[in-house]
């Protein structure tokens, strides 16, 4: 059984008042009209729409907002920022939320940051990134068998993904490489999740 | 005339056909892209994804790269590359945001860098639709083309700068050059599940279906796209699209260079059209078929 | 001099933040002030008759009132004194309400600046002198500008009232918006039942004259005394002639004209009367698409009439007419929606604008009543209508509501399920706003008893399926879930903007507009009809969102208003107008060329040019005394003298 909402007791300013400071929007110019909700790709993959989200941030309801599934559904489309009336920059919010998520280790659905961590760490290794290399790091890291093995005959015959990554020629990679090791220790020094 | 490009990891890897046949449909029409030296990932969703300053580190070098090469214009063909620069070169600069970046970076970067376009753009800057007619070969008459730019060629508007973001029409003014019959394809704009074909395998169907759906009930012989992803997606997922949507689809999906590449009369190899899992050669024969069938009624005027 | 100084409480809006005690033992030593005192409430009649009895007493010949805005009060003050037989400008009121009081809660602080402005008050006063107004005569007749149903209404009671009216209407015939809706809300009346014997009034009563298909091109003069510029469009027909029989239209070869009056939803004739009901019935020719004017070639009409009405050459023409008052009622116009790309732009046939559907709904229109897709002709089985289309949306600028978009939706679903009873419609909307008399009983009924289906929420985009119907992409926020309908044609209730060319003639009638071009009422609660240009009133939608209803009883209020100011044979001016020192004034016309009520002329005096100021049509602005480069001009009541008297006290 659920609870009512103590809305009152609920009410989290502080959350309100980060959310409006990192994503630069201002929730009460939200009238809840659902457009966000109508045009997002993603709504069926949501457990909360983007109203919803935008409602519990309006509430300052944190952990309802942030434990969503939805902002990790995201796909950064941008379809809610351009049809809303209210100029509200939502796909902004969605990403700030996503980045407050991460910070507080809410990760709502892991394989989804399992799937970027793959990618960055090909880019970390070689400077640019490696389809192949992301798929066997992903499946690593989620212990998955290749999800797309339905795709793997046809891709390889038409040599759609090379086995080799492509490495930069000129030590760029060395300097990508050296570019997330600081963002890492930066993170430490500054106690937040890289 | 020389052009300073940024590529992208996509053209080294899934999407070398869409590179191949960018780097001759430009060589035709007297643009030679020539890559900025030393380039590396944009960080593609990923890394903005997982944080702004990262995402703008890895730009940041690239256009720092290219303003010390002492580019003006930068071309990339991949919309997530130009969306990212862009973002970065707008984010950079705020001085704060700017110093923190540089931090993560072995040299402090530029204080100004180069505008970043799309080599669609690009291309309509060269040329004109005159100087892109002179060089077809092909008459694409018969073929009904559904052009598709995805959600992030034209969005944000104020980053993107690419027209109307609802309703973009570049890629249909480079078609109609060429000859083609463009359809009014109303889901242009919308995701096709971009990056979530390998977590969240569902969304990125569902997402394709919807779109091949539509140009499938359009009778569009093909979808002609700009970005590697969505050509992956509506492509080599197409039969994991048309299974979600309890579907059979037979939709060819090209990059508008490959169909420009056969409008000027470029053979199938010169454009990588073997990469397509959804071959082009029902198109040829169309083409082909057309182009007897008027031969024979101009012979037969004649006669 | 001997001055009265009053520090009113008003109740405790001032006493709780100003010592007003303090304040008028202050104020008795200030130079000429015999007499201060603090009251309760100035306003009142006990307040009023103490000032009254203090003029008597301390023989007072100038009174200053410390109080709240002279908006508010001023006017009640000044009959105060001039009752106890001071002029009416030994009169000066400090705001120690609005400026003091309400804005700060010092109250040391408080009573000083209250001492303080009354003390400005005081120095102002002793270099008062008395003023009186002149009169002069009233020209007893109204420009109505606008015949929709606003306009009608104010032109149908002032003539009532034995005023003669000249009712101006830019379209070919009167009744505005009104004559294209099908029914009205919400008894579902027959709009041209209703309209109709109003219109046959307009065109019969013997003191309105009609100037349809024409407009206002110059407004001069003032208040009692307008002068105005009329139009007359060529329509290429002799009216004088035309009997409105429409031959003309039967013969007219030129039949892919554009029908405006139905709202692009059919095609007519290049020559043609709107609608059956036309007032006047007369024959206009579109110039744009008549073979004749384009071609130089056809003439069937001119053939065709039986009259001989049909004049190719005809020109605007122009006629001047003096009034005393106007009344604009120019109603408004439908934003342009197209700039939805997301609803197609206007590509879609079958996604239209709710006034084409009412044309769709009426007999009268291009399908004679029955509701079939522009597309293909067919009768649509599901019909999706769309609210705030255009309105409440920041992101295109227009943030306002139009206030009757969730009534007229309410009807048209009705009226759609009397004409497909097996149709089933849809509304998708954020708030339902029908706060008018069996207005929400109504949009209940649409529900309940017809079964039309409201979803709370709005639709992100339309696209056509490919194979003949539509797909509507919306959110069902109350279920919290995304909905799609396929729908067969879509109907967008489209918001409304000021009418074309709604700035221009605010200049030209000297009245101001808000950002929209709606036009700005005097008080918007106590002066909804005046403007702040005295002799011009509002009527309908030009100052704003509202329905036939309200724009009727503004049409009515309106020109209750013309006929008080013409109860008067002689109006009085207000003499806070312009002085000109003819003996500094050079001539140089300067003050001529700025004047925005055109109410200095070129005089000759001895020889020489002078300014004159015309005081009944100074408007008392100021800006000639900043212009004029000798410091000839001064304005009455604010003299350099006057301002700089208050400017010393507060600085010395």
């Amino acid at each position: 059984m659920k609870d009512t909402i103590d809305l009152g007791k609920k009410r989290d300013d502080a959350f309100i008042t980060e959310v409006e400071a990192h994503s630069g929007q201002k929730f009460s110019t939200c009238y809840q009209c659902g457009n966000c909700t109508a045009g997002c790709p993603a709504g069926f993959a949501y457990d909360r729409q983007v109203n919803q989200i935008m409602r519990g941030v309006q509430l300052g309801l944190r952990d309802k907002v942030l434990n969503s599934r939805s902002i990790w559904m995201c796909l950064s489309c941008s379809t809610c920022s351009l049809r809303c009336p209210n100029n509200i920059d939502v796909a902004t919010v969605m990403e700030t939320l996503r980045h407050m998520a991460r910070k507080e280790k809410r990760v709502a659905v892991p394989k989804v940051e399992k799937f970027w961590f793959s990618f960055l760490d090909t880019v970390r290794a070689f400077g640019r990134s490696w389809e192949i290399g992301t798929m066997a790091l992903y499946m690593l890291r989620s212990l998955r068998v290749f999800t797309d093995l339905d795709l793997a005959p046809e891709a390889l015959k038409k040599q759609k993904l090379p086995f080799k990554p492509h490495s930069i020629p000129d030590g760029g990679a060395a300097a990508v490489t050296r570019i997330f090791k600081r963002y890492r220790e930066r993170a430490k020094r500054e106690g937040v999740r890289p | 005339m020389n052009y300073a490009y940024y590529p992208g990891c996509s053209a080294k890897g899934s999407s070398a056909d869409y590179e191949k046949s960018t780097q001759a449909v430009c060589g035709m029409l007297d643009m030679n892209l020539v890559d900025i030296r030393d380039w590396n990932c944009c960080g593609s969703t990923p890394a903005h994804a997982v944080n702004t300053e990262l995402s703008a580190a890895l730009c940041a070098r690239n256009l720092d790269i290219a303003a010390q090469q002492g580019v003006q214009k930068l071309l990339t063909s991949c919309p997530s590359c130009l969306s990212n620069l862009r973002h970065a070169a707008k984010r950079m600069e705020d001085p704060a945001f700017h110093a923190r970046v540089d931090e993560l970076l072995d040299n402090p970067t530029a204080l100004k860098f180069p505008a970043v376009t799309s080599v669609m753009q690009g291309m309509a800057a060269h040329c004109d639709a005159d100087e892109i007619g002179r060089h077809v070969r092909r008459n694409l008459g018969a073929l009904s083309l559904a052009p598709y730019y995805g959600c992030l060629m034209s969005r944000p508007a104020e980053i993107m700068d690419f027209g109307d973001p609802e309703n973009p029409t570049l890629m249909e003014s480079l078609l109609g050059a060429c000859g083609a019959k463009v359809l009014e394809f109303p889901l242009k704009t919308s995701c096709c599940g971009a990056s979530y074909g390998i977590p969240e395998r569902e969304m990125t169907a569902r997402l394709s279906a919807r779109i091949l759906q539509l140009a499938t009930d359009m009778e569009a012989d093909a979808i002609i796209v700009a970005c590697p992803l969505c050509q992956m997606n509506l492509d080599l997922r197409q039969k994991q699209a048309a299974n979600s949507a309890d579907a059979r689809f037979n939709m060819p999906v090209l990059y508008f260079t490959q169909i420009m590449g056969l409008a000027f009369g470029l053979s199938g190899d010169d454009l990588g059209l073997d990469k397509l899992r959804v071959g082009a050669d029902g198109l040829l024969l169309k083409i082909e078929q057309a182009a007897s069938a008027q031969r024979g009624s101009a012979e037969g005027g004649k006669a | 001099m001997r001055i009265g100084v009053f520090i009113c409480h008003c109740g405790s809006n001032i006493a709780a933040t100003v010592d007003c005690a303090k304040a008028a033992e202050i104020a008795k030593s200030f130079p000429d002030v015999v007499y201060a005192a603090d009251t309760m409430y100035t306003c009142a009649e006990p307040g009023q008759a103490a000032i009254e009895a203090a003029i008597h007493e301390h023989k007072l010949d100038g009174v200053v009132v410390a109080s709240c805005s002279p908006r508010m009060h001023e006017a009640t003050f000044r009959r105060t004194v001039e009752r106890a037989g001071l002029n009416r400008y030994m009169f000066e009121m400090a705001n120690i309400r609005e400026h003091v009081s309400w804005i700060g809660k010092d109250k040391e602080a408080n009573t000083n600046k209250t001492a303080e402005l009354v003390k400005m008050a005081v120095a102002k006063l002793r270099n008062n002198s008395p003023l009186t107004a002149k009169t002069f005569d009233v020209t007893k007749k109204v420009l109505v500008i606008g015949g929709g149903v606003a306009g009608i209404q104010a032109a149908l009671d002032c003539a009532e009232g034995g005023v003669p009216v000249i009712l101006v209407e830019r379209e070919s015939t009167i009744g505005g918006k009104m004559a294209k809706l099908d029914k009205t809300f919400p008894t579902v009346d027959c709009s041209a039942c209703i309209l109709g014997p109003k219109m046959v009034d307009v065109a019969q009563h013997p003191n309105i004259t009609l100037y349809a298909y024409s407009e206002v091109e110059e407004v001069s003069g003032y208040v009692g005394n307008f002068s105005v510029k009329i139009r007359r469009r060529a329509s290429y027909v002799d009216w004088e002639k035309c009997t409105g029989c429409g031959a003309c239209s039967e013969k007219c070869p030129s039949k892919k004209t554009p029908d405006a009056f139905n709202e692009f939803t059919g095609l007519t004739t290049a020559i043609n009367i709107p609608f059956p009901q036309a007032i006047p019935k007369k024959a206009v020719i579109n110039a744009a698409h008549c073979r004749q004017l384009t071609k130089g070639k056809c003439g069937v009409c001119a053939k065709t009439c039986p009259t001989g009405a049909i004049d190719y050459a005809m020109q605007d023409a122009f006629v001047t007419e003096e009034v005393g008052c106007i009344v604009a009622a120019t109603g408004y116009e439908l934003m342009d929606w197209t700039v939805y790309q997301e609803y197609g732009g206007g590509v879609w046939p079958d996604v239209i604008t709710s006034l084409q559907y009412e044309r769709l709904l009426s007999a009268s229109g291009p399908t004679g009543g029955h509701i079939v897709r522009p597309s293909d002709g067919r009768e649509p089985q599901t019909i999706v209508f769309i609210q705030c289309v255009g309105s409440r949306d920041k992101s295109i600028g227009r943030p306002y509501c139009s206030g009757f978009c969730c009534m007229y939706t309410a009807k048209q679903t009705i009226l759609t399920k009397d004409h497909l009873p097996w149709s089933r419609s849809y509304v998708f909307y954020m708030d339902i706003r029908a706060p008018g008399k069996m207005y929400d009983e109504f949009t209940r009924r649409a529900v309940e008893e017809y079964g039309v289906e409201y979803i709370r929420g709005r639709v992100s985009a339309i696209y056509p399926d490919g194979q003949g119907r539509y797909v509507v992409m919306g959110a069902d926020t109350l279920l919290g879930e995304q909905v799609e309908i396929k729908a067969d044609m879509v109907v967008l209730a489209v918001g409304i903007e000021a009418a074309r060319g709604a700035p221009g003639l605010a200049e030209k009638l000297r009245i101001s507009y808000d950002a929209y071009g709606f036009y700005m009422e005097s008080h918007v609660k106590l002066k909804p009809v005046e403007t702040n240009t005295a002799g011009v009133f509002l009527a309908g939608v030009c100052q704003g969102a509202k329905d036939i209803p309200a724009s009727v009883a503004q049409g009515s209020a309106a020109a209750a208003k013309v006929l008080a100011l013409f109860a008067r044979d002689k109006l009085e001016n207000d003499p806070q107008t312009a002085q000109v020192d003819i003996r500094r004034c050079v001539g140089c016309g300067k003050c001529i060329r700025c004047c925005p009520f055109g109410a200095i002329k070129d005089s000759e005096i001895r020889g020489e040019n002078k300014a004159q100021v015309i005081e009944t049509v100074c408007q008392g602005c100021g800006l000639c005394t900043a212009t004029c480069p000798q410091g000839a001009i001064q304005l009455a009541h604010a003299t350099d003298n006057q301002i700089l008297a208050e400017v010393n006290a507060l600085c010395r």
